[in-house]
C-alpha cells in the first residue's frame, strides 16, 4: 500500500491536489526516474472539481485562439482519447451540435466555425435547420441552424482519475490522503510541507489544487490569482431518456447568455446543465430549487420530451474559475515551485497536456528527467461504459468468477464482484462516494431503495470501516 | 466467447413478489407445466419481507401475518405447487418474439416461453427524483431501503428523523423508525390532510406523539457529512422554517419498476406509468403480460396478488386458445383531472369490465364518475370520498354500453 506513509528521505516532487490534474501530473513524472508524492485533503482520488462534471472530451474548437489553453485542449483530446481506449476507460464519440435558436445565434455560427479553425480543428460543418432536425429529431420548435462538431466525445471522468492515479501508484507514487496541506516551509533547499499525516518534504512543489489553488499560492507567498468557485448544477436523466438525443447539444454561445447543454453521458444518461453562479465556498456544492427551475426551462425548449422523463440525480460541481480567462500555469524557479491554477472546466480534456506541459517545465528548470527503464503499465480500467461489455454481460467474466453474475445494484446492474474489486488493491474505495464512482452502485434510478444497506454492508466488510462512519453518524 | 446457456419453459415470470408469486401459483393449479420465476434479490417474497408489522393476506390467503410470514408462505405454496423459482436472477433484457436473457452466478441464460408475465413491482422516487435542493450528504432514504437498512442489515440510521409523506407507507416508515430507536419527529405533507386511514393518523399522534405537518413542503436538506437540517415551506403562506433532524426518509410516491416492459417497447399507460393493459394483463405486446404494482403503484399485497391471479387466469384461457392477443384492438380508457390513473387502461368491449380502480390528485367528498365516449356519456357511477394516493374501486358495469367504433372512453368526475 503506497497510502498514508510519511517518510523521511525527502522526494524529488511533491504534487498537492489528486484531482484530474495532479493524478496526471503523477503519472507522466512516474515514467522518469523521479520519487513523487501526491498530498490530497480528501479522502479520494478526483473527489473534488474532477468529480462533478459535465464528462466531456473536448476538442477545443471555441477555446480562445493563442491561449494557452486552446494548444493544451487540443493536445490532451489527443492524448485522453487514446489513452481512455488503451486503459478502458469508458468513451464514446457521439459528436457535438451546437444550435442556434435565433439570428444572433445563427450569426454566429460562421464566426465560431472560423474560431474553430484558428484553434487548429478544422472538421465542424454549418447546418441547415433541416439537417439539425434530420440528426436530432426530438429538438423543441424554432430551430434555425446548426453547428456540427462531430469530434466532441463523451467520457468517464471518474474511470480517468482513477486510472492515471492507480497507474502513478504502480510506477511507486505515493498517494497520501486525508492530507492538508496547512503550511508551506522552505528549509535547506527544501519545500516542508506540513500536513495532518505529518511533514513532507520535497525538492519540487507542484501546486494542482484546483479550488484552493490560490489557498495553495498564499501558502507559498504568492498571490498570482485569486479562485471563485463557479457552481454548475446538473441534471441527470433516466437511461430511458438517452435514446431522445444522439450528439452532445450544445447552445451557441452569445454575449448575453452561456446556456446549457444536453448530453448522453456513457453510463447511459442523459446530463442536463450547468448552471454557472459564482459562490464564495468552496463547498457550496448544494443545489437550488432556482437553479434545477432554470434547468428544466431550458430543456423544455431545447428537447422538450425530456422534462417528461424521471430524474436521476441532481448534483452540483464547483468549478476553479479565476480573474482570468486563460489557464494560470507558472514556473517559480527560484523557489522549485510550479503553480499549476485556473484549470478551468477544459481540465479534464487538457490533463495529460497539462502534465507533459508541467514535467516539461519541471525539465527545464533542472528536474532530471531520465526515462525508467520499465515504463509503467497502463491499468486495464473496469467497464463502466454501457458501450462496453459490462460485466453482467461478461458470460466468460462470469465463467471465470461467479461474482460478477452477482447483480447488487439493480439499476446500475452493479454485480458483487465489480463491488468488491473496487474496494481492494492500491486506492481502494474507503467511503460510498469512492465506491460509486468506481462501480456506478447505487448511482441509478432508485438511488438506494433496492441496495443501499446491502451496498453500505459489503463496502464495510471489504474496507473494515463501520457502517456509522460510512453514513457520517461517527464523525 | 463463453456460450449463454439455454433455457425453455411454458411461462416466464419476472419478480418474485406477492403478484409474480401468486400468479404462478395459479398458473400451475391451473395446469401450465413449466412456470419459472426469475427473481433479482437473493430472497422470493418481494417488498414484504422487508415489512415487520402485521396486516398482511387478508384478503387472498385470510389470515393476517406479518410481512415477512406473508412473504414466506407465498413462496412455500409457490414451490409446494411445482413452480420453479430462481432467486439471485436478473432478467436484463426481453424481446418481441418472447425470448428473455438473464444474468446470475452461473451464467447468462437465454431464456424461451410461451407467454412472459412481468410482476417487477414498484419503488418509491427518491429524494433526486423529487427534486428536492440542497446537499447531498448520508442521511436520506426511502422507506424501502430503511427497512432492509433495519431489518435486514441492523445498520445504524441516525437519531432525528422527518418522513416525507403521510400516506400509508410512510405510517409504516415511522414504525419501522421507532424499531431502530429513532425519534419521529413528524410526517410532512404538501396536501391539507394525510392520506392513510384515520385510525394510523390518530394512533401515531396519541401513542408516539408524532403529528403530521401538513400543507408543508421540503425546499432542501442540508449538512455536509450527515444530514444537519431539513428547510421546510408552509404552502399556504410561503414561510420557510429549519428543523434540525440527522434523518430524512422519503416515503410513497411510487412509480412501476417499468424499465424492461418499456425498452421491450411495451406502451404505457399515461397516468399509472405502468404497461397499458386490459384487467387480464394484456399489454401492447403480444404474450406479455403484467400484474401487482408494475401495473398501478401501489396496491396492498394481498390486492395486488389477488388481481395478479386473474391475470393468470386470462393468460391461460390465451394460451388455450392459441390466441395472441394482445391490448392493442381494445377501447382506451382516459381520465380527466383531477383524476390521476384509472384501471384497467383498455378493455374488451366483448368481455364486461368487473371493477374499475381509480385515483385523483385533489381530496374530495363523493361525488358522480361520469364515462364519455366521442362526448357523450355512456354511464355514471357514484363513487365515495376521494383520497389522494388511495384508490377507489367502483363496479365496471357503467362501460358496458361503450361503442367499439367511438375511440376512447373518458373519464371524469361530475
Amino acid at each position: 500500500m503506497t497510502q498514508g506513509i510519511v517518510r523521511d528521505t525527502p522526494y524529488d516532487v511533491a504534487v498537492i491536489g489528486a484531482g484530474v490534474v495532479g493524478c496526471a501530473i503523477a503519472r507522466e513524472l512516474a515514467r522518469y526516474e523521479v520519487s513523487v508524492v501526491v498530498l490530497e485533503r480528501s479522502g479520494d482520488v478526483g473527489n473534488g472539481t474532477s468529480k462533478a462534471n459535465t464528462a466531456i472530451l473536448h476538442t477545443g474548437f471555441d477555446c480562445v485562439p493563442g491561449s494557452l489553453e486552446s494548444s493544451l485542449v487540443s493536445r490532451g483530446y489527443h492524448l485522453l482519447g487514446a489513452y481512455a481506449e488503451e486503459a478502458g476507460i469508458a468513451l464514446e464519440r457521439t459528436g457535438g451540435l451546437l444550435v442556434a435558436w435565433d439570428d444572433e445565434q445563427q450569426a454566429a455560427l460562421t464566426s465560431l466555425q472560423e474560431k474553430a479553425e484558428k484553434n487548429g480543428y478544422d472538421a465542424t460543418q454549418i447546418l441547415s435547420a433541416a439537417q439539425v432536425r434530420d440528426r436530432e429529431p426530438n429538438l423543441g420548435e424554432g430551430v434555425r441552424g446548426g453547428l456540427a462538431v462531430p469530434g466532441e466525445s463523451i467520457i468517464c471522468p471518474w474511470s480517468t482519475v482513477l486510472a492515471y492515479a492507480l497507474e502513478a501508484a504502480s510506477a511507486g507514487v505515493s498517494f497520501l490522503l486525508n492530507a492538508q496541506v496547512t503550511g508551506v516551509a522552505r528549509v535547506e533547499g527544501l519545500h516542508v510541507l506540513a500536513t495532518g499525516q505529518g511533514d513532507v518534504r520535497s525538492r519540487w512543489l507542484v501546486n494542482a489544487a484546483g479550488l484552493f489553488s490560490s489557498d495553495v499560492d498564499g501558502l507559498c507567498d504568492h498571490d498570482d490569482f485569486t479562485v471563485t468557485p463557479r457552481r454548475g448544477e446538473l441534471v441527470v436523466f433516466d437511461k430511458l431518456a438517452r435514446d431522445l438525443i444522439t450528439s452532445i447539444i450544445l447552445p451557441v454561445p452569445t454575449q448575453r447568455t452561456k446556456g446549457v447543454l444536453i448530453a448522453p453521458t456513457v453510463y447511459g444518461n442523459v446530463l442536463l446543465g450547468p448552471t454557472a453562479d459564482d459562490v464564495d465556498d468552496p463547498f457550496a456544492t448544494a443545489t437550488t430549487e432556482q437553479g434545477i427551475t432554470r434547468l428544466f426551462e431550458a430543456a423544455r425548449k431545447v428537447v422538450p420530451k425530456l422534462v417528461d422523463e424521471e430524474v436521476t440525480a441532481t448534483y452540483a460541481g464547483l468549478r476553479a474559475a479565476t480573474q482570468f480567462q486563460d489557464y494560470q500555469i507558472r514556473v517559480h524557479a527560484g523557489e522549485a515551485y510550479v503553480c499549476v491554477g485556473g484549470i478551468r472546466s477544459t481540465g479534464l480534456t487538457a490533463s495529460m497536456a497539462i502534465a507533459e506541459y508541467v514535467t516539461g517545465l519541471l525539465g527545464d528548470e533542472g528536474l532530471e528527467l531520465t526515462a525508467r527503464m520499465l515504463v509503467p503499465e497502463t491499468p486495464d480500467m473496469a467497464p463502466l461504459g454501457e458501450q462496453q461489455l459490462r460485466r453482467y454481460l461478461d458470460a466468460a467474466a462470469i465463467g471465470r468468477d461467479p461474482a460478477y453474475g452477482q447483480v447488487v445494484c439493480h439499476c446500475e446492474r452493479v454485480t458483487q464482484g465489480e463491488i468488491r474489486d473496487a474496494c481492494t488493491g492500491v486506492l481502494g474505495a474507503n467511503d460510498l462516494g469512492a465506491l460509486r464512482r468506481r462501480t456506478r452502485a447505487m448511482n441509478g434510478r432508485c438511488q438506494g431503495f433496492y441496495c443501499g444497506a446491502e451496498v453500505v454492508a459489503l463496502l464495510s466488510e471489504l474496507s473494515g470501516r463501520s457502517p456509522a462512519a460510512l453514513t457520517g453518524l461517527d464523525s | 466467447m463463453t456460450r449463454h446457456n439455454e433455457i425453455d419453459c411454458d411461462v416466464l415470470v419476472v419478480g418474485a413478489g406477492p403478484a409474480g408469486l401468486s400468479a404462478a401459483s395459479e398458473l400451475r393449479a391451473l395446469g401450465v407445466v413449466r412456470v419459472l420465476v426469475l427473481e433479482r434479490e437473493a430472497q422470493a417474497g418481494g417488498v414484504p419481507r422487508h415489512c415487520h408489522h402485521t396486516g398482511f393476506g387478508l384478503r387472498d390467503l385470510h389470515r393476517l401475518l406479518s410481512g415477512p410470514s406473508y412473504a414466506d408462505e407465498l413462496v412455500r405454496r409457490a414451490l409446494a405447487s411445482g413452480v420453479q423459482i430462481l432467486t439471485a436472477t436478473t432478467v436484463t433484457s426481453l424481446e418481441k418474439n418472447g425470448q428473455a436473457h438473464a444474468t446470475n452466478s452461473s451464467g447468462v441464460h437465454d431464456i424461451t416461453s410461451r407467454a412472459v408475465l412481468l410482476a417487477s413491482g414498484a419503488r418509491e422516487r427518491p429524494r433526486s427524483a423529487r427534486l428536492v435542493a440542497g446537499d447531498r450528504p448520508p442521511g436520506v432514504f426511502t422507506t424501502g431501503q430503511l427497512q432492509q437498512w433495519v431489518y435486514g442489515k441492523g445498520l445504524p440510521v441516525g437519531t432525528r428523523a422527518l418522513v416525507i409523506g403521510a400516506e400509508h407507507v410512510s405510517f409504516s416508515a415511522m414504525m419501522t423508525l421507532r424499531h431502530a430507536h429513532v425519534k419521529p419527529v413528524a410526517l410532512v405533507t404538501d396536501l391539507e390532510e394525510h392520506q392513510s386511514v384515520a385510525p394510523f393518523a390518530f394512533a401515531a399522534r396519541r401513542f408516539f406523539g408524532v403529528p403530521v405537518w401538513t400543507s408543508t413542503r421540503v425546499v432542501a436538506i442540508n449538512g455536509q457529512q450527515r444530514v444537519r437540517e431539513v428547510v421546510l415551506e408552509d404552502v399556504r403562506t410561503g414561510a420557510h422554517r429549519v428543523e434540525a433532524v440527522d434523518v430524512v426518509v422519503f416515503s410513497g410516491d411510487w412509480i412501476p419498476d417499468y424499465e424492461l416492459a418499456r425498452r421491450l417497447g411495451v406502451e404505457l399507460d399515461a397516468g399509472t406509468l405502468g404497461p397499458a393493459s386490459d384487467d387480464g394483463g394484456r399489454t401492447s405486446v403480444a404474450s406479455f403480460y403484467a400484474a401487482g404494482n408494475l401495473l398501478h403503484p401501489v396496491e396492498t399485497a394481498d390486492v395486488a396478488a389477488l388481481r395478479a391471479r386473474e391475470v393468470a387466469r386470462a393468460l391461460v384461457k390465451d394460451l388455450a386458445n392459441d390466441s395472441t392477443s394482445s391490448s392493442h384492438d381494445q377501447i382506451a380508457v382516459r381520465v380527466e383531472a383531477p383524476l390521476s390513473w384509472a384501471w384497467p387502461n383498455r378493455f374488451d368491449p366483448l368481455s364486461p369490465v368487473s371493477r374499475v380502480a381509480l385515483r385523483a390528485k385533489t381530496f374530495s367528498g363523493s361525488r358522480l364518475l361520469v364515462a364519455r365516449q366521442d362526448g357523450r356519456e355512456i354511464g355514471r357511477e357514484r363513487v365515495g370520498r376521494i383520497v389522494p394516493n388511495r384508490s377507489l374501486s367502483v363496479a365496471g358495469a357503467f362501460l358496458a354500453v361503450a361503442d367499439p367504433g367511438r375511440g376512447p372512453v373518458t373519464l371524469s368526475l361530475g
